[in-house]
């Protein structure tokens, strides 16, 4: 028993962090809101020489071959940076999608690309039919009665559906399903589309802790220097106690999402309730920062100049993804109360026989 | 990473479950806030050293067994499973007996700590003082050295379970010209000294448990001074963060209460008894924060078996376990419907009375061991990095 991570997985943090501070600041990310696609090649594969998106990509087919455990991390620092390029559809979701098919030819055709950054994936969720990033996709992976289906995308028609966050396009995909793009069926098919769905979930939890970090600690260097009635606002109780009320749930977020990422690496039988738990509480404690920041920064935060609605819209749009907190609230629940088995089979203690 | 248990690990789960299932009282003791109670929680006490279990992680030599944290949370979560009695002793042995390994003497080692661990001595603390509660720098009891004694007086007060314990360690005045942290003694205190009352006070739970204690030139030898003269506040703050970090409420105690919660939940339910449509997704939600409580101490026995330290995120600990507590027990007496007003005696209430007791119990958390908004100062200030004025 050792719930920690390795010096080497933390190294890898630092690196991805340092990394993101130097090449996706704040203005990089603005910069992006008002291009044609809202993606930058070049960014990408600026990500891809650090591996970024082969990070769950065996080292046979050019990736890292790390596992969740490693990338975990990885997605703190993606949401810190608000960093919107499609990396959890590709790099979280896709490549190990196309690991676990079994289809070789798919793998060889796929994975070298999208270790190397020059192959992007989108995949749609089980939760939503709106697909984010599929105008920059080179494969779409779909869903359809008869399974899952690999489409490149000159094969699919897309409605762009603008949303509240700048940072991210999203699409609905018209699109016919053949024989010849399907991956996998039936209950292959169910399974590959639930990991998907929790991988997606788990590095959007991820994300969404890096939000909340980063919006606490633009409202405590706010309100350190914003003076009011002659002092530092921070210093007075009701704002203190705002901020720390977010810290308490940034942490026990953090600790579902760093469980659930054991879960997943491992496909442990909880693993479905443990992301949803990571999904929601880190949604929850995101959504929580970005109401108290706004409210900390007063007007200023309620413009569209200042930088902290960048973070809260990520907030929102993260929370919506692979799964809204309602619907892994729905799921977490029918697991502990319809299914026949006894609570005690859940959690995190293990049993002894 | 490794969220595996080890043979060793395993098999002392095992053992500590085959022990419990076989000693633990099949009927409920009464209260420990009652004499009759605390003198059968002094019993099960002494039962559960005989039987090696009383102090896990202590070292042999102190009634322990030497184990490490992680079995200590292993130990935990089978006590909790066991439905085994509430830890009457627990100010000594979560709180007291950790500081006295840290910083007493090696005299003071063999003097309290294997009485502690047996319960034959059992501790009240002695800190709260009727103007020192949030505000325990403004202690006014003194103590002045006569001698080889310490001559005490003053008054301290809400001491839990000081109306029947045996010692009591509190902090105070040495230094008479003193203010605020400095110049406190951390003392420890027979209270069958002369010169000492104990009066006791009715808790919110009807029962005369808690105490306030008045010294009237009551002696105390200079060798039971913890650590050193005028440095009391440090050697408290050690014994604070014990209190709202890991030792007082080990995760085990609320994932009990959450799966109590989940089944209770379930069974209202196929009963055809209306539920709030709200309270599955409250229940569901106390269950998931009983699991996060677990997994954030796991990984800090982690981080501490691994040489690091516990710090002012003691404070988010407490925040934590005190106000799911409350949820916890809250939602309960929603489910329960007009059952919740029902005390644990009344025939009506079948075996959901012990709901209401646990939900005057989980009240106090918010408020002892530093109440919940002097935790938040804490948090926004020494975390945060806040501005303090
Ligand atoms: C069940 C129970 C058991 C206890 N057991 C013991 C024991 O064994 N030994 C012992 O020594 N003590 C014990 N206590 C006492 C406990 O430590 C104190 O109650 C606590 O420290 C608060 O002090 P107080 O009651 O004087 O409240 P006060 O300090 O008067 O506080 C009242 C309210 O004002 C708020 N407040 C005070 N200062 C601030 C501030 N700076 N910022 C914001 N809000 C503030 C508090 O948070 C609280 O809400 C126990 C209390 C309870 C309820």
């Amino acid at each position: 028993m050792e719930f920690m991570f390795s010096e080497d997985q933390r190294l890898l943090q630092e690196t991805v962090r340092d990394f993101l501070a130097g090449e996706c600041p704040v203005e990089f990310v603005r910069g992006q809101w008002e291009t044609e696609t809202g993606r930058s090649p070049e960014f990408w594969s600026k990500l891809a020489e650090i591996g970024i998106p082969g990070l769950l990509v065996p080292e046979e087919y050019g990736g890292l071959g790390m596992s969740e455990i490693d990338a975990v991390l990885v997605f703190v620092e993606v949401g810190r940076a608000a960093l919107a390029e499609p990396v959890v559809p590709t790099a979280a979701v896709a490549a190990p999608l196309i690991r676990e098919s079994g289809n070789t030819a798919l793998a060889e055709r796929w994975l070298p690309p999208i270790a190397a950054g020059e192959a992007l994936v989108a995949v749609a969720q089980p939760t939503s039919p709106l697909v984010p990033e599929a105008h920059v996709a080179d494969l779409l992976i779909l869903r359809a009665e008869d399974g899952l289906h690999a489409v490149p995308r000159d094969a699919v028609r897309l409605t762009a559906q603008p949303s509240n966050d700048p940072s991210q396009r999203l699409f609905t995909v018209d699109w016919k399903p053949r024989n010849e793009d399907r991956i996998a069926s039936g209950a292959q098919a169910d399974r590959l589309e639930l990991a998907a769905l929790d991988r997606g979930a788990l590095a959007c939890a991820a994300q969404q802790i890096g939000t909340c970090e980063r919006l606490i600690a633009m409202s405590v260097d706010y309100t350190s220097q914003r003076r009011q009635f002659g002092v530092p606002i921070g210093s007075f109780q009701a704002v203190k106690h705002h901020l720390a009320n977010l810290k308490v749930a940034l942490e026990y977020a953090r600790s579902h999402v760093e469980r659930a990422a054991h879960s997943v690496a491992h496909d442990v039988p909880c693993r479905s309730v443990d992301v949803s738990m990571a999904k929601i509480s880190a949604g929850e404690a995101a959504l929580q920062a970005a109401e108290v920041s706004l409210q900390v920064h007063g007007a200023l935060g309620y413009t569209w100049e200042q930088d902290l609605h960048v973070w809260m819209r990520r907030a929102w749009t993260l929370d919506l993804a692979w799964g809204e907190t309602a619907w892994h609230r729905a799921r977490l629940a029918g697991a502990l109360f319809d299914e026949e088995r006894p609570a005690e089979s859940f959690g995190f203690t293990p049993r002894v026989g | 990473m490794d969220l595996s248990y080890t043979p060793e690990q395993e098999a002392f789960r095992k053992e500590a479950r085959a022990w419990l299932e076989a000693n633990v009282p099949k009927e409920r003791l009464p209260s420990f806030d009652t004499r009759e109670g605390f003198d059968a929680h002094c019993a099960w006490e002494k039962k559960l050293h005989a039987g090696g279990f009383a102090m896990v992680p202590w070292p042999v030599e102190y009634g322990g067994r030497g184990a490490d944290l992680l079995e200590w949370l292993i130990f935990e979560e089978e006590y909790y499973r066991a439905g085994a009695p509430g830890r009457v002793n627990q100010n000594g042995i979560f709180l007291l007996g950790p500081t006295i390994m840290e910083v007493g003497t090696p005299e003071q080692k063999a003097r309290f700590l294997p009485k502690m661990a047996s319960s034959e001595e059992v501790w009240a603390q002695g800190w709260s003082e009727p103007n020192a509660g949030s505000d325990m720098a403004n202690i006014q009891a003194t103590a002045i050295r006569d001698g080889d004694d310490y001559v005490l007086n003053g008054q301290k007060t809400w001491a839990s379970r000081g109306a029947f314990a045996h010692w009591l360690f509190g902090m105070f005045r040495s230094d008479p010209e003193s203010t605020r942290h400095r110049g406190l003694t951390f003392i420890l205190v027979p209270l069958d000294t002369p010169g000492i009352t104990v009066r006791p006070i009715e808790k919110l739970n009807h029962k005369k448990a808690f105490a306030e204690i008045f010294f009237d030139d009551a002696r105390v030898p200079v060798r039971y001074q913890l650590g050193e003269e005028g440095k009391g506040w440090d050697v408290a703050m050690a014994t604070a963060g014990f209190e709202r970090g890991l030792m007082l409420r080990s995760p085990a105690r609320f994932q009990d209460t959450a799966r109590r919660l989940v089944d209770l939940y379930r069974k209202t339910v196929a009963s055809g008894q209306p539920v709030a449509p709200g309270l599955r997704d409250t229940v569901a939600r106390c269950w998931m924060d009983a699991e996060a409580y677990a997994l954030n101490t796991y990984q800090t026995v982690s981080r501490l078996l691994a040489g690091g330290k516990i710090g002012a995120e003691s404070s988010l600990n407490k925040i934590f376990w005190s106000e799911l507590d409350v949820r916890m027990h809250e939602t309960a007496l929603k489910l329960l419907g007009h059952r919740a007003e029902l005390l644990p005696g009344a025939p009506a209430a079948g075996d959901v009375g012990e709901w209401l007791d646990g939900y005057i119990f989980a009240l106090a958390g918010p408020i002892y061991a530093g109440t919940n908004e002097i935790q938040r100062n804490i948090i926004a200030e020494r975390i945060l990095g806040m501005p303090r004025k």
